[in-house]
């Protein structure tokens, strides 16, 4: 019984530990993965804090009233209750997820929007949109596009676009931040910064068939003007790309890195955000990604 | 005619794995068949097992097919953990590994859990409460036949079509057609219904037997906890089942009949089906641990020979958990973009559920308290379940915050919270159940010392292999995936996590084994009491004879049996007289062969089959109409020649 | 088999009163059932696609012939539950067979609606909506249907075996199931119809 006490504290003990290691999430380099990896700290600490109690009373039950240290002819007492136990530890907790409740809607609503740090700055809009098995990324604004990476700014609020031609999936930049889901028939979107230049890790986080595990993309966060010197090396080498291409694009399972100069949105619009009112919208919005042509084609390749 | 039986096939036939598991069936099947026959045990078979409907040998059936479905979705556990043990593993392709996490996942669930529970439920509630039967025994077999059918329809799958694999959550649109081609989805659509509808059946006849036949002076407040704790889970099962039932229509309406409610084409709202899987979903993992919480309830006061501390608080704490589980489905995906005021919402009403719980930890943790603990084997699950269950507990208030969610949402830190509550929860206290009520219902006692060995080789072994996932789910590794590479630093907490697997896999063969040992050397008809029990099903026989009790009991408090021990209160009172049985019947299990027929008819889309066996099902429903069975009694002197075989315990002046 | 002569037979003995209270669970779980379908249809209601709106398809006349067919089969098994508890077979037969076939009238009349609905192009395939609507109907169609044949067997057994404990438990669980479906139809007509032509 010791031996789960002591795994609490191995839990405690790590989290310094958690940040060294490749443990991305407590590892953030963004504004808002640093505000989620801070509440996942303090969570961390107040349930180690709470795990120590329970360990507490209950190492201190099992050694205290065991059979063999007793008299044999001991018999244990009735005991009804406590109301003032009771109370307390209803009490307790409830301050406890009062607390944690706070914490929560004040942290959610922090990374539902642009970083405050960075409210000043004009957000750079790209759209993330899956396919089985791979995301592009629609950059209208600079008007190029990117299969299987995305290269931002940094120290500058990027709101990501999320929607998907078929399958749900997630959009998961861990170090940057949380995730959000990809949807057919609607747009998600999704804020986030990079504090300093580099490369993060990103993937898929919501199975969607074969090609789930592969589905990963870089990100590389660069400076403004490296970006922008990106942009223009785009626009002067990639190709165009064309409605024959992205349907090609789309039918293809895995189709490793691609640029492009313009963007699928031009002939292929992203779904319009609410679709409360159904139908007017879907079926000039469908025609280019229809579910059922492109299944076809991907099972027959293997 | 190639064409049409082409649709049976498995897509990979000539995979080793699934050539294996098609002859293991066809000879186990043979041999079941031809044992069957040379032992002339047919009859026997029909009469005793095939067409009961006592409530004992239901649960005991249940319980069996519960242990069968352990092994089955304790082999895919260990397939999955040893081909995620390294990188880039060739063991098991993408396709294998999608279909095993998700016959794992319904498995585990719903073919595992539910039915190892609903066993010890029939075995137990009706002796806890001083009931003969349930309120409604023809049902009860009816409710077993459908969910063994069930099981079977969902089992066959790997050999017959091709298993489902979308994940247990069978989100859309990969589960629909356009994704999920193959019937697997089809299956899981259909057989986990036909299952379902037993399992409301269980929900009304419990709800009915407890609030009707408990014995007299037995009020509500001074039933048993386990008792409680099944009363709670029927009415969740009553008013959650429905939702997946018309889930699971609207999915199978999709797939069959081409409608359009979760595709993402025609106005279809793939959202809905998350929504509506959850609203069950969410209450169903409530289904799977307030039993357990019953189950620790009945075996922490037993070793402790202490009465339940606060047991008013034990009951509302249950009720209040099963009143939230309603209202906290949508933080299984937070990350679906509804918001921060809806997410807000929900965080709180989940982390609200943590509150009631705590208290129960807290009210087992003071039942120790000046108590005289024995540890047991099922003490032992208990003690175990407290620490271990509490890191599943907090971690789950973790999952709750929203902000964070966004992060560890559908990664191993998911993974790892669940099983750090199924396991040491529902797996535990099953186990635990299953050991303290064995000598019950069998007559001999388990052996202490190899479920010590037992307990302690899960225990631990399932820290090793679940803690680890928590860091890997951290650093980045999503669930469900069937291989990853070796920069992205999984490794070695996967590599930790497939041994760890291996000590759980060796501890659960030490059970089976046990099970073994024990029916073939442990003593015999020992004692009726083996634990110093403290509740009614201790007052009567072991094994248990057919009518339960010989006179009903009469009850005054919450441990009556125990009162009757300590303070001479006596139980039974008043004469022997002729008890009402209900007979046997045969139509549960021919219906559910019906059913069967329907269930595999309606996966391959043969809709002539599917209509006559379905005509056949309604044709069952008006025979029973017809039927005029008012059972039989059992006569004064066969009563009391039972009980002096036994040994007396009811009087007979 | 102990009878209580002092309830109704449907409540006199034992096992009557479990089955009674039995069956009012399982109506527990039938408003989740129709819950669900209900909560689907709302969510649903405005993804028409291509297909057309309720307010298009939606005819107030059929609608109304069905609603009051329904209401008053209800009355009638209401009646013919009266008339059980005053010992009068033929009445109870009689109420009884009138209550079917007002339930067979009604659904004569929704299969002409499904049918009118598919000709005008709102079919069970043809958008979400569309689905969500016959699935709530058929559902609560599908109920009445199964009603039909199970009032019947009631019927074949009370001209039988007359009014015992027995089938008068069975013929009050019956008409507890038959004033359910009329429940559930005034809230499809609130909720699905008058709303739909609003």
């Amino acid at each position: 019984m010791r031996k789960k006490w002591f795994l609490s504290l191995l839990v405690v003990l790590l989290i310094p530990m958690l940040s060294g290691c490749n443990v991305l999430v407590l590892n953030p380099q963004g504004p808002h993965a640093e505000t989620q990896a801070n509440v996942i700290k303090i969570s961390i600490i107040t349930m180690a804090f709470i795990l120590l109690v329970v360990y507490s009373l209950f190492i201190f039950m099992l050694t205290k009233y065991r059979a063999s240290k007793q008299d044999p002819n001991y018999k244990p007492p009735h005991i009804e209750g406590s109301k003032v136990l009771e109370t307390i530890w209803i009490m307790i907790p409830v301050l406890i997820v009062a607390f944690l409740s706070i914490l929560t809607v004040r942290s959610t609503s922090d990374v539902e929007a642009t970083p405050k740090s960075m409210q000043d700055e004009k957000p750079l809009i790209i759209y993330a949109s899956s396919s089985n098995w791979k995301w592009h990324f629609s950059y209208p604004e600079e008007n190029i596009e990117t299969v299987n990476y995305v290269n931002i700014p940094a120290k500058r609020p990027v709101e990501f676009k999320l929607y998907s031609f078929n399958t749900m999936t997630s959009f998961w930049v861990p170090q940057l931040a949380g995730q959000k889901y990809a949807m057919a028939n609607m747009v998600n979107t999704l804020h986030m910064a990079a504090d300093h230049p580099g490369s993060y890790f990103g993937r898929n986080a919501n199975f969607n068939g074969k090609g789930f595990a592969n589905m990963d993309f870089e990100v590389q966060a660069m400076t403004a003007k490296e970006y922008d010197k990106w942009v223009s090396e785009v626009k002067s080498t990639a190709k165009p790309i064309t409605k024959p291409e992205f349907d090609k694009l789309l039918k293809d399972s895995h189709v490793g890195l691609k640029t492009y100069t313009g963007t699928h949105l031009e002939f292929d619009p992203a779904p319009t955000s609410h679709q409360h009112s159904g139908g007017q919208d879907e079926p000039e919005d469908m025609e280019g990604h229809e579910g059922h042509d492109m299944s076809k084609m991907e099972h027959d390749k293997k | 005619m190639k064409e049409y039986f082409s649709r049976f096939a498995i897509e990979n036939a000539d995979d080793p794995m699934i050539i294996g598991a098609q002859i293991s069936i066809a000879l186990v099947t043979i041999g079941i068949i031809v044992g069957l026959t040379y032992f002339k045990k047919w009859g026997y078979l029909w009469r005793t097992w095939l067409t009961t409907v006592d409530h004992k040998k239901i649960g005991i059936m249940y319980i069996l097919a519960a242990l069968l479905m352990l092994f089955r979705g304790g082999v895919d556990a260990l397939l999955m953990r040893a081909q995620t043990a390294i990188p880039d593993n060739g063991l098991l392709d993408a396709q294998h590994y999608n279909e095993i996490f998700t016959t794992h996942g319904v498995i585990m669930i719903l073919f595992m859990a539910m039915p190892f529970i609903i066993g010890l439920m029939n075995v137990v509630v009706p002796l806890q409460i001083g009931a003969r039967d349930v309120a409604f025994p023809r049902l009860n077999a009816v409710s077993f036949w459908l969910f063994f059918i069930g099981a079977m329809l969902f089992n066959i799958s790997f050999v017959i079509g091709g298993s489902p694999d979308a994940g247990w959550t069978a989100y859309f649109p990969l589960a629909g057609n356009d994704y999920s081609h193959t019937v697997g989805m089809n299956y899981y659509a259909i057989a986990i219904q036909i299952a379902g509808i037993g399992t409301l059946m269980t929900g009304i006849n419990f709800i009915t037997t407890i609030m009707k036949m408990r014995a007299p002076g037995m009020t509500l407040m001074k039933m048993p906890m386990f008792t409680w704790s099944i009363l709670i889970t029927n009415l969740i099962i009553v008013f959650a089942f429905p939702v997946l039932t018309i889930a699971l229509a609207l999915m199978t309406m999709d797939r069959l009949f081409g409608t359009h409610f979760f595709s993402i084409d025609n106005g279809g709202m793939d959202m809905l089906w998350a929504n509506l899987f959850w609203i069950w979903g969410h209450p169903e993992v409530y289904i799977v641990i307030l039993p357990a919480f019953g189950i620790f309830s009945e075996i922490i006061t037993t070793f402790a020979q202490r009465n339940l501390y606060g047991y008013k608080s034990m009951v509302f704490s249950m009720v209040a958990i099963s009143a939230l589980s309603f209202v906290v489905w949508t933080h299984h995906f937070y990350t679906m973009g509804h918001g921060v005021v809806v997410n807000g919402f929900f965080s709180i009403t989940t982390m609200a559920i943590a509150v009631p719980t705590g208290v129960k930890i807290f009210n087992w943790l003071l039942t120790l308290w000046k108590g005289k603990i024995h540890f047991t084997v099922p003490m032992l699950y208990a003690m175990g379940f407290i620490p271990i269950f509490v890191i599943g507990g907090v971690t789950g208030v973790m999952l709750a915050m929203a902000s964070a969610d966004y992060q560890y949402h559908n990664t191993m830190f998911l993974v790892a919270h669940f099983h750090y509550v199924l396991i040491p929860g529902t797996v535990f206290g099953v186990l635990a159940g299953f050991t303290f009520w064995w000598p019950k219902i069998f007559g001999f006692s388990l052996s202490e010392r190899i479920g010590k060995w037992a307990f302690w080789f899960i225990a631990i072994s399932f820290n090793v292999t679940f803690f680890p996932l928590f860091i890997s789910g951290l650093s980045g590794q999503a669930r469900r995936m069937y291989t990853y590479s070796e920069n992205a630093g999984f490794t070695i907490y996967n590599m930790i996590s497939f041994v760890g697997a291996l000590g759980l896999a060796f501890g659960f063969l030490l059970i089976v084994y046990n099970i073994y040992w024990s029916t073939r050397y442990a003593k015999r008809h020992l004692t009726e009491d083996p634990w110093n029990g403290r509740s009614l099903e201790w007052a009567t026989h072991s094994p248990v004879p057919e009518y339960n009790f010989a006179i009903i009991p009469q009850v005054d408090s919450t441990e009556a049996f125990w009162d009757q021990k300590e303070h001479g209160k006596e139980l039974f009172k008043g004469n022997i007289e002729p008890i009402h049985m209900p007979n046997n019947s045969g139509q549960p299990f021919i219906m559910s062969a019906i059913f069967f027929v329907f269930g595999f008819a309606m996966v391959f889309s043969m809709w002539i089959v599917a209509i006559i066996s379905a005509i056949g099902i309604f044709a069952c429903m008006w025979y029973r109409s017809f039927e005029n069975d008012h059972g039989h009694y059992i006569p004064v002197e066969e009563i009391e020649a039972t009980e002096r075989k036994s040994g007396v315990i009811a009087n007979e002046d | 088999m102990k009878i209580d002569h002092s309830v109704p037979k449907e409540y006199a003995t034992e096992e009557n009163r479990l089955k009674i209270f039995g069956f009012w669970i399982f109506i527990g779980a039938e408003v989740a059932l129709f819950g669900t379908l209900f909560a689907t249809y709302l969510t649903l209601v405005g993804h028409t696609a291509t297909g057309p709106t309720g307010s298009e398809i939606f005819e107030i006349g059929p609608v109304l012939i069905e609603t009051f067919v329904l209401l008053t089969s209800s009355f009638l098994i209401g009646l013919s539950v009266h008339a059980m508890r005053l010992g009068n077979k033929k009445a109870m037969l009689t109420f009884l067979g009138l209550t079917l076939l007002l339930g067979l009238t009604f659904l004569g009349v929704e299969i002409y609606e499904f049918t009118t609905y598919v000709h005008e192009g709102a079919g069970l395939q043809t958008s979400a909506f569309t689905a969500a609507l016959l699935t709530l109907l058929g559902t609560h169609g599908a109920h009445v249907t199964l009603g039909l044949f199970w009032g019947l067997a009631i019927i074949i057994q009370v001209s039988k075996r007359g009014i015992t404990p027995e089938t008068a438990n069975k013929s009050f669980i019956f008409s507890l199931y038959w004033h359910f479906l009329d429940v559930i139809w005034i809230f499809i007509f609130s909720f699905v119809y008058l709303k739909g032509l609003m």
